[in-house]
């Protein structure tokens, strides 16, 4: 052990610090990681209301069969921005920059996070790069999609996709600076008495996707950089009549963009995996294998990238490859799932917010990813590639599993984070129009695709109005679920019932401290004398000495 | 160690000033594997442009090996230069660290402008063709690196002024600016195997 033990009757007395934090300094440079978890969470969030505004125009669009309400472009414009939105600047910073800059070192029992000024760089990045992406619709707006294949994107909108791709080299950059932060902050930072077995399953999310993140985001940056000179200095990368090839940038781009999904997933399993044994009042079933499943998504996802790709010329025996690797994927994550679904079982289960939209999370996830499997074997996917039941599935995966567990989090931890209960009335309401809304807007979709509708169009054929018009009005649907949410945000910031320091009786670090921390978190480190997960249990097993060697 | 106590908080650990270890070395390590696969990317992508075009580089795009063969021996040796100077500060004798890092400053400039003399006499540009592209963003992103190696590196002489702001127990600044040149080195050992050897043989 690094550190000496202090005499019990002497507790360390702070520097004089202030208890708590004022609200303008959450509009500062703040170099405390629970300022930046913060402001990354009310950032991603403003973002999530400007891309579901977004969809709710494209949904009105979508209604009718004619193109009436949006013109072509405009239409076009919305479509990439949208992806592009709630992927980099809402599910990604909100799990990855919001939660794990929060939670990570309260989990662990550090008093920050390894780099405190990197990570409110990281931090800073995401605001500008948000700027510049939506003063990309001056220029008329990239037009290309979020994957913004050459040549389409090489020959619209020029300056925008320009804009569109500095955007996301900046919140690239962000997002390895964070991994860089994350991954050093809990493999040192770890308080001393905690051994890696008593490490929150939250945390071992968040270092599989911080690993997944450091690697595959350069790749990215390595595509986009190819792309913007393709577009700006006359290059050929990506032009096969100057020697170049379109699918390359496929290839750097889904070297990313599909290790991108578990960025955007593994962050909300971890919460997940702190939500359901606390509001289940159980051990979590199955503690390693959630652990190391999250290490096993990390590698494996590293190879699945071509999946993408089963239409671009593969040849056959890659086909091969990467359909079992992609079923490969299913493997760990089914083995989360039956952990959770385990510990649920005969649990004492408070059905409060939090908990049902975990629950609603494991319902609507499976779908996704079974949905998921079938997309991952090459004859299906060939079958119903650039359809509706592609955008079907990666919404159940993404709305149903990632937006789901990002509201789960923030039911459970906005005691810990204000220091006051969100509204259980509202909370349930919110739950349950974004339930229906979730499932009438997307449950369709896998209709349309079946059918063959494509995606991406703002016209299609008359055939497919009906069901359209399900999803429209479900898109409706959960726009309006934002509404009690937003009022009980508020209300319940300024108002709500004083929640104490552990609300719901969880045993994690972050439980430990008053609500909210204080501004280094503990007066005195907390020690760690059993599992973050022993509900019910008496005593923990005992641990030994030689399992604190590896900290040195 | 542990186990008598229950979690919630009891007086353990540390003055207060030294909970925060330095792990600057460590960061830049994790940073560097990111930076070196944003290269594994355009290796990448220059590998699968090599296999699919018949002519490689296509004529009238020779590289030149003269030049560049110099300025690879002066980059790699400039890696010994810097370390001289690290071991140099490990024996707490900053005149020489400076010294040696000041050589390696000069090494770099020099390796640049002779990258940028290799420009100015290649006879072709960046849109000549697919093969021309990938050398000049290839070759010109590294030498970006290059250039920052170098602002490190002068940052830290600039550092060392201060008398006792660098000695033999403090100094992760001059171990970092050295650790970064060594990558800027080896990725530049690949690139020039990829893009000139290879494509003479």
């Amino acid at each position: 052990m690094a550190q000496a033990q202090l005499p019990l009757d002497t507790p360390l007395s702070l520097p004089e610090h202030p208890k708590a934090w004022k609200w303008y300094d959450y509009f500062t440079f703040n170099v405390d990681h629970k300022v930046i978890g913060i402001q990354y969470l009310v950032t991603a969030f403003i973002f999530y209301l400007i891309g579901g505004l977004m969809a709710v125009a494209m949904r009105t669009e979508l209604a009718t069969a004619d193109s009436d309400f949006l013109n072509p472009n405009l239409y076009n414009a919305f479509m990439t921005n949208h992806g592009t939105i709630m992927i980099f600047f809402w599910v990604v910073p909100a799990a990855i920059g919001g939660f794990g800059n929060y939670l990570v070192p309260l989990m662990i029992g550090a008093r920050d996070m390894a780099f405190p000024r990197l990570n409110a760089l990281a931090f800073w990045l995401n605001p500008p790069a948000g700027a510049l992406l939506l003063a990309s619709f001056l220029f008329g707006g990239a037009q290309a999609g979020w994957t913004s294949y050459p040549p389409l994107s090489t020959i619209t909108a020029t300056t925008a996709q320009s804009m569109w791709i500095l955007a996301i080299i900046l919140v690239g950059t962000s997002s390895i600076l964070g991994s860089v932060n994350f991954i050093v902050t809990i493999w040192k930072m770890k308080v001393p008495s905690m051994r890696w077995d008593q490490l929150p399953l939250f945390c071992w999310a968040m270092l599989a996707t911080s690993l997944l993140a450091l690697v595959s985001t350069p790749v990215l940056a390595a595509g986009l950089i190819l792309l913007l000179f393709d577009i700006n200095f006359g290059t050929s990368f990506y032009k096969p009549d100057a020697g170049g090839n379109v699918v390359i940038y496929q290839h750097l781009f889904w070297f990313y963009s599909h290790p991108a999904v578990y960025l955007m997933i593994l962050p909300i399993f971890g919460i997940m995996s702190e939500v359901i044994p606390v509001h289940a009042r159980k051990p979590i079933f199955g503690y390693q294998a959630i652990a190391y499943s999250s290490l096993a998504i990390c590698c494996v996802g590293l190879f699945v990238w071509v999946h993408h790709m089963f239409t671009s010329g593969t040849p056959p025996w890659m086909r091969m490859f990467f359909t079992i690797s992609t079923l490969i994927v299913a493997v760990p994550t089914g083995v989360k799932i039956f952990s959770w679904v385990a510990t649920l079982w005969g649990g004492k289960i408070r059905l409060n917010s939090a908990m049902l939209f975990a629950i609603g999370l494991l319902s609507m996830f499976v779908l996704g990813g079974l949905s998921g499997v079938t997309l991952g074997t090459a004859p299906v996917d060939i079958h119903v590639h650039d359809t509706y039941y592609v955008v079907a599935h990666f919404h159940y995966v993404l709305f149903g599993g990632s937006v789901f567990g990002l509201y789960a989090g923030i039911y459970h931890w906005f005691p810990k984070m204000t220091g006051r209960l969100l509204d259980e009335r509202l909370g349930i309401l919110h739950f349950v129009l974004t339930f229906i809304g979730t499932n009438l807007t997307f449950l369709p979709m896998h209709e349309l695709g079946l059918k063959g509708m494509p995606r991406r169009v703002a016209m299609y054929d008359p055939q497919f109005e009906p069901i359209n018009l399900i999803c429209t009005i479900g898109a409706f649907v959960l726009a309006f679920s934002i509404i009690p949410f937003l009022i009980n945000i508020i209300w319940s910031w300024n108002k709500g019932k004083i929640a104490g320091d552990n609300p719901w009786g969880g045993l994690s670090l972050e439980w430990t401290t008053s609500s909210p921390p204080l501004i280094e978190n503990w007066e005195v480190l907390p020690v760690v004398t059993k599992g973050p997960y022993d509900y019910g249990i008496e005593q923990h097993k005992g641990s030994t000495d030689e399992d604190e060697d590896e900290e040195e | 160690m542990q186990g008598t106590v229950d979690s919630q908080a009891t007086a353990i650990a540390v003055d207060h000033a030294h909970e925060h270890p330095d792990f600057r070395v460590l960061g830049l390590l994790v940073f560097l594997i990111s930076e070196s696969l944003m290269f594994g990317g355009l290796f990448a992508a220059y590998l699968l442009l090599r296999g699919m075009n018949e002519q490689w580089p296509p004529e009238g795009t020779e590289v030149e090996l003269l030049v560049p063969t110099i300025n690879t021996i002066i980059l790699i040796s400039s890696s010994f230069v810097i370390h001289y100077g690290d071991v140099a500060i490990k024996k707490d004798d900053v005149r020489g660290m400076r010294q040696w890092y000041w050589i390696t400053a000069a090494m770099g400039a020099v390796f640049l402008g002779g990258q940028v003399y290799e420009y100015l006499t290649l006879g072709y540009g960046l849109r000549t063709n697919v093969f021309a592209n990938c050398f000049y963003v290839m070759t010109g992103f590294h030498g970006l690196h290059v250039f920052v190696g170098i602002l490190l590196i002068l940052g830290v002489i600039w550092r060392s002024r201060r008398p006792g702001h660098y000695n033999a127990h403090k100094h992760t600044g001059v171990a970092m600016a050295e650790i970064y040149w060594h990558f800027v080195d080896v990725i530049w050992i690949i690139l020039f195997t990829l893009l000139y050897i290879l494509t003479r043989f």
